[in-house]
């Protein structure tokens, strides 16, 4: 491949760096009290969270950074942050 | 058809035929007449375009770039403080490889403020991309304007151009210029088709940055693509001779350099005082020739050695000085010629719009001659 | 999981819990996929767009620092010109807006170009290490205006930018934070089919740059609101239209303890005199724009 002229890219490559590799703390959805309100996926700076074919919300960890923003958002405190294990 | 204009008059004439869409610039003199009269003609529907009245030369040449990454023909004008204040949009513009053509009625910089002629403001701009030719008089300045959109649109090429005419002694003097029908335009400089541009239907990023890991490379293809300019303006020069009988495909022109012992080597409109200074010497018997140099930017080095195979000295004519060095244009001829024999010298003149006449040409011949130059010329010792 | 398409892609480099990174993505939520974003030099350019990876997936362009109101102007005239009718968006950070571009950003609201004006304020220069900028709030902490033995931070009050561009001709001017996206998403909306040209600020807190553990990114931002510091409304043609209330308006405190920036007014003791100046602020805000609910009315 050559260089693009004038530094331009195609959309969307960023999705080749996994920033999920980033994470300390990691979401973990328990869809024990889970209303399908989709906040998370609103609040989610990664857009990581998408909607299921269950309609339930699921976090893509290989982008998740594990910011905690979904858990702490969530409106029934049904997302748990736990100790990333590597 | 052969008319009476003014210079600005007739580069604007040449650029509503170029039809641009997108005309943004910001008013400064020696530049004005010509973005008046390309406001005129929008006003009066004779130039389909947008007119962007900016409130600085910062935004016109950014307006500019964005017009151009949307997929539109644009241009702009400019000269002096205004360009200075673009220095960092010009080096975006080549960078991002977008062939915008912009006029620089060249003017002197300040301090002193100055609003007369010389070239220090374009050839500040030298290392920025952007590919510069220089007028020697307003057909030349009418006729690049054409093969600039050519030059900077080819593929090979896509940059930036800065079509160059001295301020006041070519914008604002009267010649007979002849301006080409706009059909004959058309077929000459087909619709713009850019590459990479911001379009929803095919989503691009333009101007990303980028890390040491790739920096070099895109530096290294603007280079490339100034070299291949090289043949393309040669090409595109070649085809307009054919088209409209005036040739320009020369980076650089030779005048009576054939037997010549000495050359000078000048770029814009002092070459005509030039020719008519070598053709008074050689009617005294002095080998005299000039080589002018057309495209500043890719700079012509194997042409110059080329040109100048016959010749033992040369006088280069500078309208700009690298403070603390010498003049810009003596300092890259030195460099082509580097392991020749020649002697070149350098002079700086005509700063701030200072004269110049075929008696100081001579008096620099007889400096040359004696082995006196690197110097300025025509200093006026009394006020020192 | 379903495709649905997301215009700001994943795998961008922003830090974990990014105010600026959720605001693009919600900005373009609201604009959809017929949208030209330019951006200014800044967190966000940088964090999204390492060549060749962009995350971009609308037509975007980044030329200076300063200057992304000048190629939006460009553009747009660009597209009238073509007859194209993408929405031209500038997505910048509060110091390309507020100092850097202002000259710009004059002038292509003066002529009244049909752009839509975005700026993310994270209110200080967070790409280059939390400078202070025309949009850092008084008495806060950054490398420029650091709090010291005789300095309580940054000695000015923010830079009121949506009147100056409301007194510009501004059609819409709209504040927002990203703590409230379905208010964003709908003002961006409004913006985006509203001929321009329009301006909206956005509220977007910095983990880093304020001091505080991303988690809290949106829990900060509503403090902004419920406190009174940060007062979301809209204009119409200079007229402020909605202004989003408050029913009991917490004290600054609730806000500023919570941040690094203003960790100074806390230690050794709380700074009463600054602090009553910050909430002084507060309550000139809350007064300008009525935000109090529980307040009667004084005749």
């Amino acid at each position: 491949m050559g260089l693009n002229i004038g530094c331009a890219a195609a959309p969307g490559r960023a999705r080749d760096n996994k920033t999920g590799s980033w994470r300390v703390f990691k979401p973990v959805f328990k869809y024990d009290k889970c209303v399908k309100c989709g906040l998370c996926e609103v609040v989610c700076p990664e857009g990581c969270v998408r909607e299921g074919q269950d309609g339930y919300y699921h976090p893509d960890y290989n982008y998740c950074k594990g910011c905690g923003l979904c858990a702490e958002e969530c409106p029934v405190d049904d997302i748990e942050l736990v100790q990333e294990e590597k | 058809m052969m008319e009476i204009l003014e210079g600005s008059h007739a580069v604007a004439e040449a650029v509503r035929l170029c039809r641009p869409q997108v005309v943004a610039a910001y008013p400064i003199t020696p530049q004005t007449h010509i973005v008046e009269a390309l406001a005129s003609m929008v006003a009066d529907c004779k130039l389909d375009a947008e007119y962007i009245c900016v409130e600085s030369e910062f935004s016109a040449l950014s307006a500019c770039l964005g017009a151009s990454a949307a997929g539109s023909r644009v241009y702009s004008a400019t000269t002096s403080q205004g360009l200075a204040l673009m220095f960092e949009v010009c080096f975006n513009v080549a960078g991002m490889r977008q062939p915008i053509v912009m006029t620089i009625a060249n003017r002197a910089l300040g301090a002193p403020l100055n609003i007369w002629n010389d070239q220090q403001d374009s050839i500040s701009l030298r290392d920025a991309g952007w590919l510069q030719f220089y007028a020697e008089d307003n057909q030349e300045a009418t006729d690049l304007h054409f093969i600039a959109y050519r030059v900077a649109e080819d593929h090979r090429v896509l940059l930036p151009v800065m079509v160059c005419f001295d301020g006041f002694i070519l914008t604002h003097t009267y010649e007979p210029v002849d301006i080409p029908s706009q059909e004959a335009i058309d077929a000459f400089l087909p619709p713009y088709k850019p590459v990479n541009i911001l379009d929803a239907k095919n989503p691009m990023s333009l101007g990303m940055y980028a890390t040491p890991d790739y920096y070099m490379e895109f530096r290294y293809e603007i280079d490339q693509a100034q070299k291949r300019a090289k043949e393309v303006f040669a090409e595109v020069g070649a085809e307009f001779a054919k088209q409209f009988g005036r040739d320009y495909s020369g980076l650089v022109e030779g005048y009576r350099l054939e037997d010549a012992d000495m050359a000078f080597i000048a770029m814009g409109s002092i070459c005509g005082t030039v020719r008519e200074a070598i053709d008074e010497m050689r009617a005294e018997g002095k080998k005299v020739g000039l080589l002018k140099i057309r495209s500043f930017r890719p700079f012509p080095s194997e042409e110059i050695r080329a040109a100048l195979s016959g010749v033992s000295k040369v006088a280069v004519l500078d309208k700009n000085i690298s403070l603390g060095q010498k003049g810009a244009v003596a300092l890259e001829v030195r460099d082509a010629l580097y392991g020749s024999e020649i002697d070149v010298k350098g002079y700086i003149l005509a700063l701030g719009g200072r004269d110049v006449r075929q008696a100081d040409i001579k008096a620099i011949a007889g400096l040359l001659e004696k082995g006196e130059g690197d110097q300025f010329f025509g200093l006026r010792t009394e006020v020192l | 999981m379903t495709e649905e398409c997301e215009l700001f892609e994943c795998g961008h480099r922003a830090c974990g819990g990014c105010g600026p990174a959720l605001a693009a993505r919600l900005i373009l939520k609201a604009t959809g996929e017929n949208t030209i974003v330019v951006a200014s030099t800044g967190c966000m350019e940088v964090f999204s767009t390492p060549y060749p990876e962009t995350a971009w997936k609308v037509p975007w362009i980044h030329s200076l620092f300063e200057n992304a109101a000048a190629v939006a102007s460009g553009i747009e005239a660009s597209l009238k010109k073509q007859e194209r009718d993408e929405h031209v968006v500038c997505i910048c950070g509060d110091g390309a807006t507020f100092d850097i571009g202002m000259l710009c950003i004059s002038g292509a609201f003066e002529r009244g170009h049909d752009i839509t004006y975005i700026c993310y304020d994270n209110e200080a220069y967070m790409n280059t290490g939390i400078q202070r900028s025309g949009a850092t709030p008084y008495d806060a902490d950054t490398t420029t205006s650091p709090a010291g033995k005789c300095s309580t931070g940054n000695p000015r009050p923010k830079k009121d930018l949506p009147a100056i561009l409301a007194a510009h001709g501004a059609t819409y001017v709209a504040t927002a934070s990203i703590a409230y996206p379905n208010d964003l998403i709908k003002k961006v909306q409004r913006a985006v089919s509203t001929h321009g040209p329009n301006y909206i600020q956005v509220h977007a807190p910095c983990a880093t740059g304020w001091g505080f553990d991303g988690s809290q990114t949106i829990a900060v931002g509503r403090l902004a609101i419920e406190t009174g510091l940060w007062v979301n409304y809209e204009m119409m043609n200079g007229e402020v239209e909605r202004v989003r209330k408050v029913a009991h308006r917490k004290p600054v405190d609730d806000y500023l303890s919570v941040q690094k920036r203003f960790r100074h007014l806390y230690r050794p003791g709380r700074n009463e005199d600054e602090i009553a100046k910050i909430q002084a602020i507060a309550d000139a805000n809350a007064k300008k724009f009525g935000i109090d609910l529980n307040v009667v009315k004084e005749e």
